[in-house]
């Protein structure tokens, strides 16, 4: 295949805390080719909002750095360029999408000049230029009457219109990639399925890429062309959405798959995880889904399972992967 | 169906919240219309669902039935007594046999005190065990809700988000309630706990024979869970009846634009190529007829002329709207499942 | 995400610079107050006529003032005047406040009107000359100033606690309280209260700065603390006007005032930093 559009590789983030330093994202890679959806997908704790943060270099917080990892954009480094010259990237060429758009919305100013800044901010040109494309924006992403709604407050908007307007100002600088953290979650289903459709519709209409972020495999399953699954701060399983569904490998994967009820049949319990997601401070050793796993074997707390590849682009990081004709008795508890 | 009495029974409630600052002046009276005509009655050992999206008035219907918010037209009866009457007695009686769980487990907790204190409290308040036994009590709480009673020293912040809730189901649970209102309880959990907290509702429904109305917006969840849904929209339920005769064959086309909605895990089964156009108008601004006309694929002139239709009924599953059973076609996951 | 917030937690093994340094400074004073007669070198209302105006020397190391009364002891000795100023001046505010702030918050309607509208009254007269006005009225001397304080500074407290009480009643753990029966006074002053408190309790730190230099103002005035008692104002007020010829009686009262407030403003900074709160 060609050079990946995104190369994520090693991506490693530590927190100081009085505890000692710990790894919130450790060594988490995945790669996103143009046009690409990749769902990354993990509970809370699981790093995935962190790994995103850290491509951006945009860590909330000085306790945190990047003590290694590499960011390859159309194969060129860009982990180690001066901040002055990654800032073109962020918005540029990566734009970023949220769960909550009324916090990132400047309330007292209107959509339309929001919109209409951050083009002329990348872009140059006239005030009029960048209105028009302002309108085009805001109508590309399903906003009616373009021309009217530009002059509304962001209170003003519903949660839906304002997901809708965050996108327009993602895409105001014309970015390759888009990141969007959760960007339904907020929403109702109804509005939750018009987003969705819409970021396919932009992939199609662009051919952007887009990085999924979200702790629900269904969206998932609508959405992505590819899963990678994160716990602990580590990648667990990765692969095209296809095959990763209907065969997943790492049991943290199955049982997430168990635990989302299908609109299926009543009153029976739910498959579980027995136990909590780890904390940071209290991050398991060896594979950090062991206490929680069914499919536990000796070696699990020993050592960190490396990632296998189980066909050519599907990989998973376990000992005893689920599937793997009954490799122990002791399999998911149905 | 309709053997023991209920035992909560709404008529006809209306709740507006008056809010100031209408008009060019701010001087027009304006109301968020949360409630406009619900009706709806739990039977002893029912477990309901009330589903709907934001503003349907599901959260605000779960706090009226307990007497937390003041209603503006209607009555609630509660095991006799009158929710709705401003009786001190009355509402008291209330507050002694119901509970209430919250969405955000962490918030719903006293920051300040243990787990332990806030369950050892609600049995102090309301006497249900000798002094000397609270100790004793709170443990065995805790154990009913999986949790090690060694967490009783704890406060919230030193828990995670799954154990506070059950923190939260344990001191409800303490009340002895007759009835207990969830309001969005898995809404704010990890995927992978809030499986482990609806199969303990699961059992000790089997095992205490609860009544709980169970409010959410994840529809799988409470096919899982519940006996009876109730799809509220815009402050009224529009579909009321058995879990699965209303998930298989909805009667109201917004349950079934409702359910469409939902992504599934199974790649197969794809969202809708047109998802139900629009947002829920602002319940301060009601539609005229129908609430759900401007959103409706079905709607006919008459939806937007006509006062809202009223619940119709038949074998115990009631819709309000003009179509007929039948007319909607069956949603994609009960044809699924039927072949299966 | 209710995760996000637990990431947050509060820091709890992590002590603050400013608090371990503004604590250090208060404990420094309240052993200075409570050690004042074994610490302080000579009686502070001693008068030796012949080492009048001394400047600082190894005998008096701070000088001595007009009177020949030894500076270092006088301003040892002000410190039990002046922490009780600080604490006195403080704690009746805070209690008539937090519980007003409480209750006007709490209930809301009609209470919390004529709570609000009799605070506006007292701060519509400049907090400086109402406290003068009770003090006429009441006559000088210090339980007059106590009671002035408690007239007129309660209603910061107030305000305060009822901005948060506000906030803490729309809360799920407010509504949880109501929802399992509790009364009126439980969820008040059990729920709410303590977790309003922390505010408020920042603010008195910040708050003793402003009533130690009241109270320095109302004894320079000759309102407050009647001489010859040592008290930091009094002395400031005294040296004045030597100031000229003998800089030292009022520069280190004046030192003292200066130091003691600093260490509550750390309090303040640290706690608020410790509990996060911003003071």
């Amino acid at each position: 295949m060609s050079t990946p559009l995104l190369k994520v590789d090693g991506l490693t983030v530590e927190t100081k805390t009085e505890t000692g330093t710990h790894r919130i994202v450790d060594g988490v890679s995945f790669e996103l080719q143009k046009g690409e959806i990749l769902g990354l997908v993990g509970e809370s704790g699981s790093g995935k909002t962190m790994a995103c943060r850290a491509l951006l270099r945009l860590l909330p917080s000085s306790r945190l750095s990047i003590p290694k990892g590499s960011v390859r954009l159309d194969g060129k480094e860009v982990m180690d360029l001066p901040e002055d010259q990654f800032r073109a990237i962020r918005g540029k060429r990566i734009g970023m999408i949220f769960q909550n758009p009324a916090s990132h919305l400047d309330p007292v100013m209107r959509i339309g000049d929001q919109i209409a800044e951050s083009v002329r901010f990348h872009h140059g040109g006239s005030k009029r230029a960048a209105e028009e494309r302002t309108i085009e924006l805001l109508q590309q992403v399903g906003i009616p009457d373009p021309k009217e709604r530009s002059r509304a407050f962001p209170h003003e908007f519903s949660g839906g219109m304002r997901q809708r307007a965050m996108i327009a100002l993602a895409l105001a600088c014309d970015p390759d990639i888009l990141i969007a953290d959760e960007p339904t979650t907020a929403l109702d289903v109804t509005v939750q399925a018009q987003i969705l459709r819409l970021l396919k519709e932009l992939r199609d209409a662009r051919g952007l890429s887009i990085i999924f972020i979200t702790h629900d495999l269904g969206v998932v399953a609508q959405l992505c062309d590819s899963i990678c699954v994160l716990y602990g701060g580590r990648v667990c399983e990765h692969g095209p959405k296809e095959r990763l569904l209907a065969a997943p490998r790492h049991p943290y994967t199955a049982g997430l798959m168990g635990c989302q009820p299908a609109i299926g049949a009543t009153g029976e319990r739910l498959r579980t995880i027995p136990g909590y997601p780890p904390t940071v401070d209290a991050m398991p050793t060896g594979c950090r889904f062991h206490p929680r796993c069914s499919n536990e074997v000796a070696e699990c707390s020993r050592r960190q399972p490396p990632l296998e590849a189980y066909e050519p682009d599907h990989v998973a990081a376990c000992y005893n992967p689920v599937g793997e004709a009954a490799a122990l008795p002791a399999k998911e508890s149905a | 169906m309709s053997q023991a009495p209920p035992l909560i029974e709404t008529d006809d409630v209306v709740l507006h919240f008056p809010v100031s600052g209408g008009g060019a002046l701010g001087l027009t009276r304006r109301a968020v219309k949360a409630l406009n005509g619900v009706s709806l009655s739990v039977r002893p050992g029912e477990t309901i669902g009330l589903v709907g999206e934001s503003g349907s008035g599901k959260s605000t219907l779960g706090r009226a039935l307990l007497g937390l918010e003041t209603v503006t037209g209607g009555h609630i009866v509660f095991d006799r007594a009158a929710v709705t009457g401003g009786k001190r007695q009355e509402l008291s009686k209330i507050r002694r046999e119901t509970a209430m769980v919250f969405q955000d487990p962490l918030n719903a907790l006293n920051p300040r005190l243990t787990a332990g204190e806030a369950i050892a409290e609600v049995l102090r308040v309301h006497k249900k065990v000798p002094k000397d036994k609270i100790t004793d009590r709170v443990a065995e709480l805790l154990q009913m809700v999986g949790l090690d009673p060694a967490l009783s020293a704890r406060r919230p912040q030193a828990l995670s988000g799954g154990q506070c809730q059950r923190v939260g189901i344990a001191r409800a649970l303490a009340v002895e309630p007759k009835l207990i209102v969830a309001d969005e309880c898995v809404a704010a959990l990890d995927v992978s706990i809030q499986g482990q907290i609806i199969n303990l509702f699961l059992d000790l429904k089997e095992k205490m024979n609860l009544t709980l109305i169970f409010i959410a917006h994840d529809l799988a969840i409470v096919r899982r869970l519940c006996d009876r849904v109730a799809v509220m929209y815009l402050g009224r339920i529009v579909e009321e009846g058995p879990t699965e005769a209303v998930f298989s064959a909805p009667r109201h086309p917004y349950t079934a634009a409702l359910i469409e909605s939902i992504p599934e895990i199974d790649p197969t089964v794809s969202l809708p190529d047109a998802p139900m156009q629009g947002e829920p108008p602002s319940p301060l601004n009601l539609p005229s007829g129908c609430s759900f006309h401007p959103r409706c694929p079905y709607a006919e002139p008459q939806c937007s002329r006509d006062p809202p239709p009223t619940l119709r009924r038949r074998d115990d599953h009631g819709w309000a709207c003009i179509l007929d059973p039948g007319q909607l076609p069956r949603p994609q996951t009960a044809t699924r499942l039927q072949n299966a | 995400m209710s995760a996000r917030r637990r990431g947050l937690r509060r820091l709890t093994g992590h002590v603050p610079q400013p608090l371990m340094i503004g604590a250090g400074i208060l404990i420094f004073f309240i052993v200075l107050a409570v050690g004042a007669p074994v610490i302080a070198p000579y009686d502070p209302i001693y008068q030796d006529i012949s080492a009048r105006l001394a400047p600082p020397s190894l005998v008096h190391p701070f000088g001595t003032d007009n009177f020949g009364r030894d500076i270092l002891s006088r301003v040892i000795w002000s410190t039990r005047i002046d922490l009780q100023i600080a604490f006195l001046g403080v704690i009746f505010p805070f209690i008539i406040g937090t519980a007003a702030g409480t209750i006007a918050g709490y209930f809301g309607g009609l209470t919390d009107t004529l709570f609000m509208r009799l605070i506006d009254i007292v701060l519509a007269f400049p907090f400086l000359v109402l406290m003068l006005a009770i003090i006429a009225i009441l006559g000088p001397g210090l339980a007059s100033f106590y009671i002035a304080m408690a007239l007129v500074g309660w209603v910061s407290y107030a305000r305060l606690v009822r901005a948060q009480i506000l906030v803490l009643k729309q809360s799920d753990f407010a509504m949880a309280a109501k929802s399992l029966g509790f009364s009126h006074w439980r969820i008040m002053f059990r729920h709410l209260l303590p977790n309003a408190l922390i505010g408020s309790i920042v603010f008195a730190m910040s708050d003793a700065v402003l009533v130690l230099l009241n109270g320095a103002a109302i004894s320079y005035l000759g309102l407050g603390v009647q001489p010859p008692t040592a008290e930091w104002g009094i002395m400031v007020a005294e040296g004045q006007a030597f100031i000229s010829i003998a800089w030292w009686i009022a520069t280190f009262p004046g030192l003292a005032i200066v130091l003691l407030a600093f260490g509550f403003s750390l309090l303040a900074d640290g706690l608020g930093e410790k509990l996060g709160v911003r003071p």
